[in-house]
């Protein structure tokens, strides 16, 4: 089944993300990611809820949100939609193998935030495939961490 | 500088709203609000001996009167005492007001004494909650919590209120302003229909030729009776209820085949089985009227009329959804050439009349309430077999005349849900009908009826077992009666007397004639039918099952 996303924008106030996540938990559906922050005007708080959801799930979890009180918006993502992801990945490396790195990192064009003796965190941007994919060569190497953010999204053009 | 206490702007702010009774039980946090309420004129407060008591009052209070129904508690145990009445308002679309105390700010999320995370624990069973911070905000939320509660497809809204903002001053003059400001408009539930769905509508209705209506607690929610009942006046159609929508139609009405679902009549059930067209106003779908999904009017388009967009689909799908308020909605189509040539269709149902019983059991003593029962009362039931035997053969006359826990079917509701509509009703005589089973669940309500001087008739269908539940396991669990015989229950009458209500003992079929004298008396009464453990509610379909597995009798 096929990633799908929703954008919801709630009132930013304490407890919202319980509300959703309740929604989710009562029906048994599962959320893949979600990220959430500030929107805009700053009043509101902006997610973006990734699932491998069908069709009926999708209108579903739309159809229940929308109800909430503290929901003012909310819509699915096409899939020409704007997608990024942010991953750090910290490394153990040697000479060698930090060269090596340092080249992949170039034709990602990720960036290195924190260098230590025997350590590199690495700083990558991308959408699902660039991301996935510089996992995938990375994981030749040492890791010892790896924290995704999960997928912000935005539509392009002038709409919402 | 005059000043007002958080706590008091509480009781400002319900009155400014028009509350005018409200049932509670007290406890360490709400105590300024009990303080406030101590000589505080214009708000009469009814107190429980359980929350749940007070939370179903408040329940019965709202589902008889049609205003939302206010209840307040204090926090931990209070307010989650509470949980199964929000629940119970919540799966029958009730709009309810649920204040609850809260330790205060300082000790919030530090396990302190008497504090739960109330918000947390009802926020998938409220449309919304509150947790109020500022005690500025304390008369907006109130005013949009008790509009939000009855705005579009109505639902219980708790406000929980830390004992420091009760306790809090502040300028009076400040807090008039903010009582008579207007709050933001909600903008939820909004009608999404459009003229072609009407005309749609049209040419499902006139090209079929054996439709049914469907009727649900939304018709009784969103004021259309008489809408509903002109388009069965106009277009003959056969017309089903479900258990939320009782008393829209009754006996009298020629082509009102009565309830549909799990316990519902044969006739009913088979209009929705054959029928060609099923129009669906206010209802939902519940799996206790749908049972099997993929055989449900298997031969029928289905016209869903409902305000809210998230019930479209959810459990069966329909072939013309409109979503808006059903009133607005039934007018429109009350305008279009619709059809009316349903006679022979409606002609092939021919409702049963019950016959007469010989022995005292659920049928007879309904049948003589039948006798007795006109428009000027109220039934209200608690949950089990006594509550499908009574939506089966009560005849129910008027919409809000009959009260009954449906989605949650919550035992213990009868008894305070019955004190809650006798408030609400003065003028009405209520009777609440409940199993033995139910009542000793919120017995110790009892004392309300003398304490208010309640003059509620409670009736009990003693059939010494949990009676659904004895049901299920006689048919689907080779009769292994496991804990549902209750061969030692207390002596009901001596139960009442001892919380000064008279009572009686009825133990043959001819006393219960008894029961006009009884009914028709102005003192709250207390009356022990006794029955047999052995009669079961028919007809049945099985749960999951469809129409063509009714059972029928034994």
């Amino acid at each position: 089944m096929e990633a799908k996303r929703i954008l919801l924008v709630m009132k930013n106030k304490p407890g919202v993300l319980n509300k959703i996540s309740g929604l989710f938990q009562k029906r048994g559906i599962n959320i893949e990611n979600i990220t959430a922050g500030e929107g805009y005007p700053e009043e509101t708080v902006r997610m973006t809820i990734t699932g491998f959801w069908d069709d009926y799930t999708l209108n579903q979890v739309i159809v229940q949100a929308e109800k909430l009180f503290d929901v003012e918006f909310i819509k699915s993502f096409s899939k020409e939609s704007v997608l990024r992801e942010l991953v750090l990945v910290k490394v153990q490396v040697d000479s060698k193998s930090r060269q090596e790195l340092l080249q992949i990192l170039d034709i990602y064009r990720g960036s290195v935030v924190d260098v230590g003796l025997e350590s590199l965190i690495i700083e990558i941007t991308g959408d699902i495939g660039k991301i996935d994919g510089f996992l995938k060569l990375v994981k030749n190497f040492n890791i010892l961490e790896i924290a995704r953010t999960g997928v912000s999204a935005m539509t392009r053009g002038l709409g919402v | 500088m005059k000043e007002i206490t958080g706590a008091k702007i509480v009781l400002e702010t319900l009155k400014y709203l028009g509350v005018k009774d409200i049932f509670g039980y007290p406890g360490g946090a709400v105590i300024p609000i009990y303080d406030a309420l101590y000589d505080f004129e214009g708000l009469q407060h009814y107190m429980a001996r359980h929350e749940q008591g007070a939370v179903h009052s408040a329940d019965g209070y709202a589902r008889t009167k049609k205003v939302p129904g206010v209840c307040l508690a204090t926090s931990g145990p209070g307010a989650t005492n509470l949980v199964t009445g929000i629940m119970t308002a919540h799966m029958d679309s009730i709009p309810l007001l649920v204040i609850t105390g809260q330790v205060s700010t300082s000790f919030l999320g530090k396990d302190s004494f008497q504090e739960s995370d109330i918000i947390g624990i009802t926020s998938p069973i409220t449309k919304n909650n509150y947790l109020v911070r500022d005690i500025f905000q304390l008369p907006d939320i109130l005013k949009e919590a008790y509009i939000l509660s009855k705005h579009g497809r109505p639902g219980p809204v708790l406000v929980d209120i830390p004992k420091n903002i009760q306790e809090q001053k502040i300028d009076y003059d400040k807090f008039k302003n903010l009582l008579e400001k207007d709050i933001k408009k909600i903008n939820k539930f909004k009608s999404l229909y459009e003229e072609n769905e009407i005309l749609e509508f049209q040419k499902l209705f006139n090209s079929s030729k054996k439709p049914v209506l469907v009727v649900g607690g939304g018709v009784l929610n969103g004021d259309c009776v008489k809408e509903v009942r002109e388009f069965v006046e106009r277009t003959k159609i056969p017309v089903v209820s479900t258990l939320m929508g009782l008393g829209i139609f009754n006996k009298d009405d020629e082509k009102y085949f009565g309830m549909i679902g799990m316990h519902g009549l044969v006739e009913a059930n088979r209009a929705v089985d054959e029928c060609d067209l099923l129009i669906c106003v206010g209802m939902r779908f519940d799996d206790r009227i749908v049972g099997d999904k993929s055989k449900f009017s298997p031969n029928s388009k289905k016209i869903h009329i409902e305000i809210d967009r998230a019930e479209i689909n959810k459990n069966i799908l329909v072939d013309l959804p409109i979503v808006g308020d059903a009133k607005d909605i039934l007018k429109q189509t009350l305008e279009l050439d619709l059809k009316d040539d349903f006679e022979t269709w409606s002609e092939s149902f021919k409702r049963e009349d019950v016959t007469d019983e010989k022995d005292l059991n659920q049928i007879s003593t309904l049948n003589m309430l039948n006798e007795i029962l006109d428009e000027r009362y109220i039934v209200v039931t608690d949950v089990g077999q006594h509550q499908m035997f009574t939506a089966q053969h009560l005849d129910i006359k008027k919409p809000f005349q009959f009260c009954t826990s449906g989605g949650a079917g919550t035992m213990g509701y009868g008894l305070p849900a019955a004190i809650g509509a006798k408030v609400a009703n003065p003028d009405k005589k209520v009777i609440a009908i409940l199993g033995d089973g139910g009542f000793q669940m919120n017995q110790q309500e009892l004392i309300l009826l003398a304490q208010y001087n309640l003059p509620v008739k409670v009736l009990i269908f003693n059939n010494g077992a949990l009676g659904m539940v004895k049901q299920w396991q006689e048919l689907f669990n080779n009769k292994r009666y496991s804990s549902v015989i209750l061969d030692i229950n207390p002596d009901f009458v001596k139960l009442a007397n001892a919380h000064y209500v008279e009572g009686e003992k009825i133990e043959n079929i001819h006393n219960l004639k008894r029961l006009k004298d009884i009914l028709e008396d102005d003192n709250p009464y207390l009356v022990d039918i006794q029955m047999s453990y052995e009669h079961n509610v028919y007809p049945i379909i099985p749960a999951g099952k469809s129409f063509e597995h009714t059972i029928g009798g034994e």
